[in-house]
Protein backbone atom coordinates (compact mmCIF):
# COMPACT_ATOMS: atom_id res chain seq x y z
CA UNK A 1 0.00 0.00 0.00
CA UNK A 2 1.35 3.75 -0.79
CA UNK A 3 0.98 6.35 2.09
CA UNK A 4 -1.35 8.05 -0.85
CA UNK A 5 -3.81 5.78 -0.38
CA UNK A 6 -3.41 4.98 3.25
CA UNK A 7 -3.94 8.19 3.81
CA UNK A 8 -6.96 8.42 2.54
CA UNK A 9 -7.97 5.30 4.23
CA UNK A 10 -6.90 5.89 7.73
CA UNK A 11 -9.48 6.81 9.29
CA UNK A 12 -11.68 4.14 7.80
CA UNK A 13 -9.24 2.06 9.53
CA UNK A 14 -9.26 3.78 13.23
CA UNK A 15 -12.88 3.56 12.83
CA UNK A 16 -13.04 -0.31 11.98
CA UNK A 17 -14.41 0.10 8.56
CA UNK A 18 -12.06 -1.57 6.29
CA UNK A 19 -12.33 -4.96 4.95
CA UNK A 20 -10.13 -7.50 6.18
CA UNK A 21 -7.95 -7.40 3.12
CA UNK A 22 -6.96 -3.91 2.97
CA UNK A 23 -6.60 -3.93 6.82
CA UNK A 24 -4.01 -6.43 6.20
CA UNK A 25 -2.58 -4.46 3.72
CA UNK A 26 -2.77 -0.90 5.80
CA UNK A 27 -1.22 -2.60 8.96
CA UNK A 28 1.76 -3.70 6.93
CA UNK A 29 1.71 0.11 5.80
CA UNK A 30 1.71 1.29 8.84
CA UNK A 31 4.38 -0.96 10.50
CA UNK A 32 7.02 0.46 7.49
CA UNK A 33 5.92 3.83 7.25
CA UNK A 34 6.32 6.70 9.98
CA UNK A 35 4.66 9.42 8.78
CA UNK A 36 1.13 7.57 8.38
CA UNK A 37 1.75 5.90 11.89
CA UNK A 38 1.91 9.22 12.94
CA UNK A 39 -1.60 10.24 11.11
CA UNK A 40 -3.19 6.88 12.87
CA UNK A 41 -2.28 8.28 16.08
CA UNK A 42 -3.51 11.69 15.58
CA UNK A 43 -7.01 10.08 14.89
CA UNK A 44 -6.76 7.80 17.79
CA UNK A 45 -5.81 11.03 20.01
CA UNK A 46 -8.95 12.75 18.24
CA UNK A 47 -11.42 9.95 19.12
CA UNK A 48 -10.31 9.47 22.69
CA UNK A 49 -10.58 13.18 23.56
CA UNK A 50 -14.50 13.42 21.48
CA UNK A 51 -15.35 10.40 23.76
CA UNK A 52 -13.77 11.52 27.24
CA UNK A 53 -14.36 15.28 26.37
CA UNK A 54 -17.85 15.91 24.61
CA UNK A 55 -20.31 15.59 27.07
CA UNK A 56 -23.60 12.58 26.67
CA UNK A 57 -26.20 14.15 27.29
CA UNK A 58 -28.69 11.75 28.98
CA UNK A 59 -32.80 12.35 28.96
CA UNK A 60 -33.84 13.40 32.26
CA UNK A 61 -36.09 11.32 34.32
CA UNK A 62 -39.11 13.57 33.67
CA UNK A 63 -38.97 13.18 29.77
CA UNK A 64 -38.14 9.17 30.96
CA UNK A 65 -41.49 9.19 32.45
CA UNK A 66 -43.33 11.23 29.41
CA UNK A 67 -41.87 8.64 27.00
CA UNK A 68 -42.78 6.27 29.08
CA UNK A 69 -46.59 7.43 29.42
CA UNK A 70 -46.68 7.30 25.61
CA UNK A 71 -45.64 3.84 25.49
CA UNK A 72 -48.42 2.40 28.37
CA UNK A 73 -50.94 4.36 26.03
CA UNK A 74 -49.57 1.69 23.32
CA UNK A 75 -49.49 -1.11 26.00
CA UNK A 76 -53.34 -0.78 26.98
CA UNK A 77 -54.20 -0.47 23.22
CA UNK A 78 -52.84 -3.48 22.21
CA UNK A 79 -54.07 -5.18 25.18
CA UNK A 80 -57.65 -4.39 24.05
CA UNK A 81 -57.05 -5.34 20.53
CA UNK A 82 -58.40 -8.67 19.46
CA UNK A 83 -55.64 -9.16 17.44
CA UNK A 84 -52.66 -8.75 19.20
CA UNK A 85 -48.71 -9.33 18.02
CA UNK A 86 -47.91 -12.86 17.83
CA UNK A 87 -46.56 -13.18 21.42
CA UNK A 88 -47.93 -16.32 23.61
CA UNK A 89 -50.79 -14.08 24.91
CA UNK A 90 -51.71 -13.28 21.36
CA UNK A 91 -51.65 -16.87 20.83
CA UNK A 92 -53.90 -17.19 23.85
CA UNK A 93 -56.27 -14.72 22.70
CA UNK A 94 -56.39 -16.11 19.09
CA UNK A 95 -57.57 -19.30 20.64
CA UNK A 96 -60.09 -17.75 22.75
CA UNK A 97 -61.29 -15.96 19.61
CA UNK A 98 -61.75 -19.42 17.83
CA UNK A 99 -63.78 -20.68 20.75
CA UNK A 100 -66.03 -16.86 20.68
CA UNK A 101 -66.78 -17.73 17.04
CA UNK A 102 -67.72 -21.76 17.54
CA UNK A 103 -70.28 -20.56 19.88
CA UNK A 104 -71.32 -18.27 17.77
CA UNK A 105 -71.71 -15.33 20.07
CA UNK A 106 -69.25 -13.76 17.89
CA UNK A 107 -71.24 -10.62 16.10
CA UNK A 108 -72.27 -9.22 19.41
CA UNK A 109 -68.74 -9.43 21.05
CA UNK A 110 -67.19 -8.38 18.26
CA UNK A 111 -68.69 -5.09 18.21
CA UNK A 112 -68.62 -4.35 21.45
CA UNK A 113 -64.99 -5.08 21.47
CA UNK A 114 -64.47 -2.54 18.91
CA UNK A 115 -66.08 -0.29 20.22
CA UNK A 116 -63.92 -0.61 23.45
CA UNK A 117 -60.91 -0.71 21.42
CA UNK A 118 -62.02 2.98 19.77
CA UNK A 119 -62.66 4.09 22.75
CA UNK A 120 -59.55 3.14 24.18
CA UNK A 121 -57.82 4.87 20.99
CA UNK A 122 -59.85 8.11 21.57
CA UNK A 123 -58.42 8.16 25.73
CA UNK A 124 -55.59 7.74 24.20
CA UNK A 125 -55.19 10.21 21.15
CA UNK A 126 -56.71 13.24 24.49
CA UNK A 127 -53.93 12.09 26.62
CA UNK A 128 -51.03 12.41 23.69
CA UNK A 129 -52.37 15.69 22.43
CA UNK A 130 -52.41 17.03 26.08
CA UNK A 131 -48.76 15.63 26.80
CA UNK A 132 -46.62 16.31 23.82
CA UNK A 133 -47.59 20.27 22.97
CA UNK A 134 -49.18 18.61 20.65
CA UNK A 135 -52.95 19.66 20.94
CA UNK A 136 -53.28 21.89 17.90
CA UNK A 137 -51.78 21.92 14.05
CA UNK A 138 -53.62 24.79 12.91
CA UNK A 139 -54.56 27.20 16.29
CA UNK A 140 -56.99 29.61 15.67
CA UNK A 141 -60.15 30.47 17.34
CA UNK A 142 -61.67 31.27 13.72
CA UNK A 143 -63.98 28.89 12.30
CA UNK A 144 -63.48 29.97 9.20
CA UNK A 145 -60.08 29.37 9.75
CA UNK A 146 -59.71 26.08 11.14
CA UNK A 147 -62.33 24.17 8.59
CA UNK A 148 -60.81 25.24 5.31
CA UNK A 149 -57.56 24.03 7.14
CA UNK A 150 -58.86 20.29 6.90
CA UNK A 151 -59.51 20.56 2.79
CA UNK A 152 -57.30 17.87 1.53
CA UNK A 153 -56.26 16.29 4.72
CA UNK A 154 -59.44 14.63 4.80
CA UNK A 155 -62.14 12.84 2.58
CA UNK A 156 -65.14 14.49 4.70
CA UNK A 157 -65.75 18.24 5.70
CA UNK A 158 -65.70 18.09 9.34
CA UNK A 159 -68.38 20.83 10.64
CA UNK A 160 -66.92 23.60 12.49
CA UNK A 161 -68.70 26.01 14.93
CA UNK A 162 -67.47 28.28 17.82
CA UNK A 163 -68.88 27.98 21.01
CA UNK A 164 -66.85 31.23 22.18
CA UNK A 165 -70.17 32.95 23.68
CA UNK A 166 -71.43 30.08 25.19
CA UNK A 167 -67.98 29.71 27.17
CA UNK A 168 -66.55 27.00 24.93
CA UNK A 169 -64.16 28.77 22.65
CA UNK A 170 -62.58 26.93 19.72
CA UNK A 171 -58.86 27.05 19.94
CA UNK A 172 -57.76 24.74 16.75
CA UNK A 173 -57.94 21.98 14.84
CA UNK A 174 -55.45 19.06 14.01
CA UNK A 175 -55.53 15.74 12.46
CA UNK A 176 -55.48 12.38 14.66
CA UNK A 177 -56.28 8.63 13.71
CA UNK A 178 -58.83 6.86 15.21
CA UNK A 179 -59.39 3.22 14.39
CA UNK A 180 -57.09 3.02 11.99
CA UNK A 181 -57.87 6.06 9.89
CA UNK A 182 -57.37 9.80 9.92
CA UNK A 183 -59.81 12.01 11.68
CA UNK A 184 -60.54 15.60 12.48
CA UNK A 185 -59.73 16.23 15.86
CA UNK A 186 -61.59 20.34 17.02
CA UNK A 187 -60.38 21.54 20.01
CA UNK A 188 -62.12 23.31 21.97
CA UNK A 189 -61.52 25.08 25.76
CA UNK A 190 -63.54 25.02 28.89
CA UNK A 191 -61.83 27.79 31.29
CA UNK A 192 -58.52 25.53 31.77
CA UNK A 193 -59.93 21.85 30.41
CA UNK A 194 -59.07 21.18 26.95
CA UNK A 195 -61.95 19.15 24.82
CA UNK A 196 -61.09 16.91 22.00
CA UNK A 197 -63.86 16.48 19.36
CA UNK A 198 -63.16 13.70 16.94
CA UNK A 199 -65.15 13.85 13.63
CA UNK A 200 -64.83 10.69 11.06
CA UNK A 201 -68.01 9.74 8.55
CA UNK A 202 -69.98 7.09 10.13
CA UNK A 203 -70.02 3.97 9.25
CA UNK A 204 -72.47 2.49 12.28
CA UNK A 205 -69.40 0.89 13.88
CA UNK A 206 -69.45 3.57 16.90
CA UNK A 207 -71.96 5.28 18.70
CA UNK A 208 -75.26 5.29 16.71
CA UNK A 209 -77.20 6.83 19.76
CA UNK A 210 -76.12 8.87 22.04
CA UNK A 211 -73.54 7.36 24.04
CA UNK A 212 -71.84 8.52 27.79
CA UNK A 213 -68.80 6.65 29.05
CA UNK A 214 -66.02 7.37 31.68
CA UNK A 215 -62.64 6.27 31.63
CA UNK A 216 -59.46 7.02 33.10
CA UNK A 217 -60.64 10.24 34.42
CA UNK A 218 -62.23 11.13 31.30
CA UNK A 219 -65.76 11.62 30.10
CA UNK A 220 -66.57 10.56 26.63
CA UNK A 221 -69.54 11.31 24.99
CA UNK A 222 -70.37 10.01 21.58
CA UNK A 223 -73.05 10.03 18.97
CA UNK A 224 -73.63 9.74 15.07
CA UNK A 225 -75.68 12.67 13.57
CA UNK A 226 -76.07 13.41 9.05
CA UNK A 227 -73.72 10.77 8.36
CA UNK A 228 -71.06 11.93 10.34
CA UNK A 229 -69.50 10.09 13.97
CA UNK A 230 -68.62 12.75 17.12
CA UNK A 231 -67.08 11.89 19.73
CA UNK A 232 -66.17 14.44 22.70
CA UNK A 233 -63.39 14.16 25.30
CA UNK A 234 -62.11 15.94 28.30
CA UNK A 235 -61.88 16.06 31.66
CA UNK A 236 -64.99 18.24 32.10
CA UNK A 237 -67.77 17.29 34.44
CA UNK A 238 -70.54 15.41 32.82
CA UNK A 239 -72.96 18.28 32.99
CA UNK A 240 -70.78 20.62 31.32
CA UNK A 241 -69.43 17.66 29.09
CA UNK A 242 -73.62 17.38 28.33
CA UNK A 243 -73.81 21.16 28.03
CA UNK A 244 -71.08 21.09 25.16
CA UNK A 245 -72.74 18.00 23.51
CA UNK A 246 -75.80 20.17 24.04
CA UNK A 247 -74.38 22.83 21.57
CA UNK A 248 -72.97 20.94 19.33
CA UNK A 249 -76.72 18.71 18.43
CA UNK A 250 -78.71 22.05 18.11
CA UNK B 1 -41.47 -6.72 18.66
CA UNK B 2 -43.33 -4.20 21.10
CA UNK B 3 -43.18 -0.49 20.95
CA UNK B 4 -42.04 -0.33 24.39
CA UNK B 5 -38.91 -2.88 24.01
CA UNK B 6 -37.63 -1.79 20.32
CA UNK B 7 -37.63 1.66 20.99
CA UNK B 8 -37.34 2.74 24.78
CA UNK B 9 -33.84 1.61 25.82
CA UNK B 10 -32.67 4.60 23.01
CA UNK B 11 -34.19 7.35 24.94
CA UNK B 12 -31.00 8.45 26.23
CA UNK B 13 -29.23 8.19 22.51
CA UNK B 14 -32.19 10.13 21.01
CA UNK B 15 -31.80 12.61 23.36
CA UNK B 16 -28.52 13.07 22.98
CA UNK B 17 -28.72 13.43 18.87
CA UNK B 18 -31.28 15.94 19.80
CA UNK B 19 -29.53 17.99 22.39
CA UNK B 20 -26.30 17.92 19.82
CA UNK B 21 -28.47 19.27 16.88
CA UNK B 22 -30.52 21.56 18.11
CA UNK B 23 -28.52 23.13 21.20
CA UNK B 24 -31.05 23.69 23.98
CA UNK B 25 -32.24 21.26 26.47
CA UNK B 26 -35.59 22.62 26.85
CA UNK B 27 -36.29 22.33 22.83
CA UNK B 28 -34.18 18.87 22.75
CA UNK B 29 -36.83 17.68 25.35
CA UNK B 30 -39.90 18.71 23.09
CA UNK B 31 -38.30 17.01 19.85
CA UNK B 32 -37.90 13.86 21.51
CA UNK B 33 -41.30 13.88 22.82
CA UNK B 34 -42.23 14.61 19.65
CA UNK B 35 -40.31 12.26 17.63
CA UNK B 36 -41.69 8.96 20.18
CA UNK B 37 -44.93 10.67 19.20
CA UNK B 38 -44.70 9.91 15.57
CA UNK B 39 -42.48 6.87 15.93
CA UNK B 40 -44.92 5.30 18.09
CA UNK B 41 -47.58 6.32 15.30
CA UNK B 42 -45.46 5.07 12.55
CA UNK B 43 -44.53 1.86 14.52
CA UNK B 44 -46.51 -0.64 11.43
CA UNK B 45 -43.65 0.35 9.68
CA UNK B 46 -40.47 -1.14 12.00
CA UNK B 47 -39.70 -4.19 10.83
CA UNK B 48 -37.93 -5.32 13.47
CA UNK B 49 -34.30 -5.57 14.16
CA UNK B 50 -32.09 -3.24 15.85
CA UNK B 51 -34.89 -0.33 17.08
CA UNK B 52 -32.07 2.02 17.63
CA UNK B 53 -31.19 3.67 14.08
CA UNK B 54 -34.91 3.13 13.49
CA UNK B 55 -36.12 6.03 16.50
CA UNK B 56 -32.49 8.02 15.77
CA UNK B 57 -34.17 8.40 12.38
CA UNK B 58 -37.03 9.97 13.23
CA UNK B 59 -35.28 12.13 15.75
CA UNK B 60 -33.08 13.39 13.46
CA UNK B 61 -35.93 14.19 10.86
CA UNK B 62 -37.86 16.11 13.62
CA UNK B 63 -34.83 17.70 14.86
CA UNK B 64 -34.34 19.26 11.08
CA UNK B 65 -37.74 20.21 10.83
CA UNK B 66 -37.52 22.35 13.90
CA UNK B 67 -34.36 23.92 13.02
CA UNK B 68 -35.98 24.52 9.87
CA UNK B 69 -38.65 26.24 11.10
CA UNK B 70 -36.82 28.40 13.58
CA UNK B 71 -34.81 28.61 10.76
CA UNK B 72 -31.39 28.45 12.08
CA UNK B 73 -29.01 28.78 9.59
CA UNK B 74 -26.55 26.36 10.06
CA UNK B 75 -28.37 23.91 8.32
CA UNK B 76 -26.60 22.54 5.27
CA UNK B 77 -24.19 25.33 5.69
CA UNK B 78 -21.20 24.86 3.31
CA UNK B 79 -17.64 24.61 4.68
CA UNK B 80 -15.93 27.85 3.45
CA UNK B 81 -12.31 26.87 4.51
CA UNK B 82 -10.76 30.26 3.57
CA UNK B 83 -13.17 31.45 6.34
CA UNK B 84 -11.77 29.73 9.23
CA UNK B 85 -8.39 29.88 8.92
CA UNK B 86 -8.25 33.67 9.21
CA UNK B 87 -9.39 34.68 12.30
CA UNK B 88 -10.16 38.51 12.31
CA UNK B 89 -11.88 39.49 15.45
CA UNK B 90 -10.21 39.75 18.35
CA UNK B 91 -11.85 37.66 21.55
CA UNK B 92 -12.78 38.82 24.84
CA UNK B 93 -10.23 37.49 26.84
CA UNK B 94 -12.54 36.64 29.86
CA UNK B 95 -14.41 34.91 27.54
CA UNK B 96 -10.92 33.15 25.97
CA UNK B 97 -10.16 32.09 29.89
CA UNK B 98 -13.23 30.24 30.51
CA UNK B 99 -12.60 28.48 27.03
CA UNK B 100 -9.18 27.75 27.26
CA UNK B 101 -10.44 24.03 29.42
CA UNK B 102 -10.11 21.16 27.21
CA UNK B 103 -13.99 20.59 27.54
CA UNK B 104 -14.98 23.61 26.45
CA UNK B 105 -12.85 23.50 23.54
CA UNK B 106 -14.31 20.92 22.29
CA UNK B 107 -17.50 21.16 22.90
CA UNK B 108 -17.59 24.36 21.52
CA UNK B 109 -15.93 23.23 18.56
CA UNK B 110 -18.53 20.33 18.18
CA UNK B 111 -21.22 22.80 18.14
CA UNK B 112 -19.80 25.44 16.37
CA UNK B 113 -19.57 22.55 13.37
CA UNK B 114 -22.54 22.76 10.71
CA UNK B 115 -25.87 19.81 11.83
CA UNK B 116 -24.63 17.54 9.63
CA UNK B 117 -21.11 17.46 10.17
CA UNK B 118 -21.75 17.25 13.77
CA UNK B 119 -24.43 14.78 13.76
CA UNK B 120 -22.02 12.46 11.87
CA UNK B 121 -19.42 12.92 15.02
CA UNK B 122 -22.57 12.74 17.54
CA UNK B 123 -23.24 9.29 15.78
CA UNK B 124 -19.83 7.69 15.34
CA UNK B 125 -18.02 8.97 18.31
CA UNK B 126 -20.68 8.85 21.16
CA UNK B 127 -22.71 6.28 20.00
CA UNK B 128 -20.49 4.27 17.88
CA UNK B 129 -22.53 3.21 15.07
CA UNK B 130 -21.10 2.16 12.06
CA UNK B 131 -20.82 4.12 8.68
CA UNK B 132 -23.89 2.46 7.23
CA UNK B 133 -25.70 2.67 10.42
CA UNK B 134 -25.16 6.52 9.77
CA UNK B 135 -25.80 6.80 5.89
CA UNK B 136 -29.61 4.97 7.23
CA UNK B 137 -30.03 7.72 9.73
CA UNK B 138 -29.04 10.83 7.78
CA UNK B 139 -30.27 9.36 4.41
CA UNK B 140 -27.30 9.86 3.02
CA UNK B 141 -24.75 7.30 0.91
CA UNK B 142 -21.78 5.76 3.25
CA UNK B 143 -19.19 8.07 1.07
CA UNK B 144 -21.08 10.94 2.25
CA UNK B 145 -20.88 9.67 5.55
CA UNK B 146 -17.04 9.51 5.12
CA UNK B 147 -16.38 12.27 3.50
CA UNK B 148 -18.73 14.23 6.28
CA UNK B 149 -16.36 12.24 9.36
CA UNK B 150 -13.51 13.48 7.65
CA UNK B 151 -14.21 17.26 6.98
CA UNK B 152 -15.44 17.07 10.59
CA UNK B 153 -12.42 15.66 12.32
CA UNK B 154 -9.95 17.95 10.32
CA UNK B 155 -11.91 21.24 11.85
CA UNK B 156 -12.13 19.75 15.36
CA UNK B 157 -8.00 19.16 15.09
CA UNK B 158 -7.71 22.84 13.84
CA UNK B 159 -9.69 24.54 16.37
CA UNK B 160 -7.97 22.28 19.18
CA UNK B 161 -4.40 22.82 17.60
CA UNK B 162 -5.51 26.89 17.74
CA UNK B 163 -6.39 26.56 21.28
CA UNK B 164 -2.80 24.66 22.29
CA UNK B 165 -1.78 27.64 20.60
CA UNK B 166 -3.64 29.80 22.69
CA UNK B 167 -5.28 31.55 19.49
CA UNK B 168 -8.65 32.48 19.10
CA UNK B 169 -11.35 29.23 20.08
CA UNK B 170 -13.09 28.17 17.25
CA UNK B 171 -16.25 28.92 19.05
CA UNK B 172 -15.79 32.58 18.58
CA UNK B 173 -15.48 32.21 14.74
CA UNK B 174 -19.06 32.64 12.63
CA UNK B 175 -19.01 30.45 9.50
CA UNK B 176 -19.29 32.06 6.91
CA UNK B 177 -23.01 31.71 5.15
Amino acid sequence: MRCTEAQTLIESYVDGELDLVRNLDMEQHLGDCSACSSMRQQALELRSRIRQEAPYFRASADLKEKVRAVARAERTESRRSWVPMWTWSGAVAAVLLLAVITFGVVRRAAESSRHQIITQEIVADHIRSLMANHLTDVTSTDQHTVKPWFHGKLDFAPPVDDFAAEGFPLIGGRLDYVDGRSVAALVYQRRQHPINLFVWTADGKYAEKLNRQARQGYNILSWSRDGMTYCAISDLAADEMQSFVDLLQK
Amino acid sequence: MRFEEAVLPHLDAAFNLARWLVRDSADAQDIVQEAYLRAWKGFAGFHGGDGRPWILAIVRNTCYTWLRKHSRRDLTVEFDEAAHTHETSTPNPERLLVEKTNRDVLQHALEELPAEFRESIVLRELEGLSYKEISEIAGVPVGTVMSRLARARARLRDCIAAADKGGPTCGAQKLKL
